[in-house]
């Protein structure tokens, strides 16, 4: 998994690390045990947070779109944000919480600017329905969809900084298109920003 | 349902040293009434230590005599196979200094006078019953708790546990509780004494020594509780505004089930339980503030939690709600400890706790069980 590789070289050793809407606990499980994180995962699913209770991992239920004003400034060395940002109902305030918490964050996010996507609409005039975002449009839990290019004019706009990019195709696999055209190439893109 | 424990027999252990409390006083000669359950495997690693709470004692899973009688209080979650598995742990359930069902309390004998400590009984805090039960833990061999659960008080002592002896715990579950009482809480503890206290049978709490006792103020104390220990749904679905003879009798005798359900269960507390336990236990839980000494730092105040800790809370407990254990959690995390987080749906109000239901069993099991 190429995400889970990058994710796990931008973050140092014996680190804090508090990811987002954890799932399962994978990310943060992987971190643990090549890295020797201090992890606590944010859920709201009732069965994926009793996966991470019977991993060992420190869970805490809480629903991200209700805030997150309970952690305190720089508390982490990392929040991740995982394939998260595009489900919540204010994805910038998100973005200035997770940089107000975390001194290094790490966000990834699927890119509606693909090419295939582009294409989808053009020749259908229907809402894209591919790999990564296989829903219709009427019961996608994505309600913020965006491109990479959308991404990149929010940060700016709200002074956060990018300090790394990579973005893949619907493979996985980051090449010589997806890092010269990665709104078009990329089907999705890991990003490190911090404020 | 899955099997109960079985046939338990309580235990009595006579604390080898006096007390000192933290009101002060030296209490002597205590005795705990205390319950277990399951095996103490070879190197100790296996106890779990049950805490009650306001008005529950030792007596927490299996029968006495014979399996129709009432089963023990928390029999729904200890058991074999159960979320407190006995076939895995050894399970300790204390009746607490101060209670009247056998451990040492205002309904016993003082053995230096031979008198009954009634009001006499010193006012004890939930830091003098985490020290009473160290030294059940010296006496069973249990250097370290695998844990220490505890719903509402019973969550309050598994907290202090972890504050009080960073050392002696691995984890603990600190369900439908609270780090200290809101002002409204304090308010429905005082009008539960208040009706105690006011009851003229009461005899400023020497009835021991007479004929009668405070059972009016006492059922209506538990009265009140109960209510607060119910949601607004629960009782809605319980009783709604059903009629016990289907219709209005326009007079003043009981006419709504809810009544009718409150009147039982004041009877039945009345009977059973001691009016001086009763204040006491109120106070205890009015008193309990852990950051007290940390000018209300609750951060500063979990500074020497070494511990795991699981807090759960219930949506619909308007005792202490969500909000109440988010505090908990919010000052763990602070403290960067070892914290999980349950917020679980349910609609029986504070009395959650008490029952077997679904994701609260599955993550009691996963989180004793990793």
């Amino acid at each position: 998994m190429k995400t889970l590789e990058i994710i796990n070289n931008w973050v140092t050793q014996n680190s804090s690390v508090l990811d987002l809407g954890c799932g399962k606990g994978e990310i943060l499980l992987y971190l643990i045990s090549s890295k020797d994180i201090k992890a606590v995962g944010v859920e709201i699913d009732g069965s994926n947070i009793n996966e991470c209770i019977a991993s060992g991992i420190n869970v805490i239920e809480q629903n991200i779109d209700e805030g997150l004003d309970n952690f305190i400034d720089n508390s982490f060395d990392v929040v991740i944000m995982s394939q998260t940002i595009q489900v919540l109902k204010d994805p910038r305030k998100a973005l200035q919480e997770i940089t107000r918490i975390g001194n290094d964050c790490i966000v990834t996010i699927p890119n509606f600017g693909h090419w295939r996507t582009r294409l989808s609409l053009l020749l259908t005039g229907k809402m894209p329905i591919t790999d990564p975002l296989p829903e219709s449009w009427f019961d996608t839990p994505n309600i913020h969809l965006c491109t990479l290019e959308d991404f990149e004019l929010l940060c700016s706009e709200t002074s956060i900084q990018i300090t790394q990019k990579i973005s893949f195709n619907s493979s996985g696999h980051s090449n010589a298109f997806t890092k010269a055209w990665p709104n078009l190439f990329g089907a999705s893109a890991i990003y490190k920003i911090s404020k | 349902m899955t099997e109960s424990v079985g046939k338990v027999t309580e235990q009595i252990f006579k604390l080898p040293s006096d007390l000192l409390l933290e009101c002060g006083k030296t209490l002597k000669n205590i005795e705990l009434t205390y319950e277990t359950y399951g095996e103490l495997n070879s190197d100790a690693s296996n106890a779990i230590l049950i805490c009650h709470a306001l008005s529950g004692n030792h007596h927490a899973a299996g029968y006495y005599k014979d399996e129709n009688e009432r089963l023990g209080w928390w029999d729904a979650l200890i058991g074999p196979s159960k979320a407190i598995d006995t076939n895995k742990f050894f399970v300790v359930c204390p009746n607490n200094i101060g209670g009247c069902h056998g451990s040492t309390g205002p309904s016993s004998v003082d053995p230096e006078t031979q008198r009954y400590y009634g009001p006499d009984f010193p006012v004890i805090t939930v830091k003098d019953w985490v020290n009473s039960q160290a030294q059940l833990a010296d006496h069973l061999n249990i250097k370290c708790w695998h844990a220490a659960i505890g719903g509402s008080l019973g969550g309050m002592q598994a907290l202090e546990w972890c504050r009080l002896f960073p050392d002696r715990i691995s984890k603990a579950a600190v369900i439908a509780a609270a780090p200290k009482l809101s002002a409204q809480n304090i308010a429905f503890n005082e009008v539960a004494r208040q009706a105690i206290i006011t009851d003229p049978d009461f005899q400023e709490g020497k009835y021991l020594d007479s004929e009668k006792s405070p059972k009016r103020g006492l059922r209506l104390a538990r009265m009140v509780g109960h209510i607060t220990y119910l949601s607004d749904e629960a009782m809605r679905d319980k009783f709604g505004r059903e009629l016990k003879e289907g219709k209005l009798n326009f007079g003043f005798d009981v006419e709504f089930e809810v009544e009718s359900y409150l009147r039982h269960q004041g009877d039945v507390f009345s009977e059973s339980f001691d009016a001086n336990t009763y204040l006491l236990m109120t106070k205890l839980l009015d008193y309990y503030d852990p950051a007290e000494n940390y000018k209300g730092d609750l951060v500063k105040a979990f500074e020497t939690i070494k511990a795991k800790i699981m807090v759960i809370s219930f949506s619909s407990d308007w005792r202490f709600s969500p909000e109440r254990s988010k505090e908990i959690v919010n000052a763990l995390m602070a403290a960067e400890k070892d914290t999980t987080y349950l917020e679980i749906e349910s609609s029986h109000g504070h009395d959650s706790f008490l029952f077997a239901e679904g994701r609260y069993v599955s993550a009691l099991t996963a989180f004793l069980g990793n």
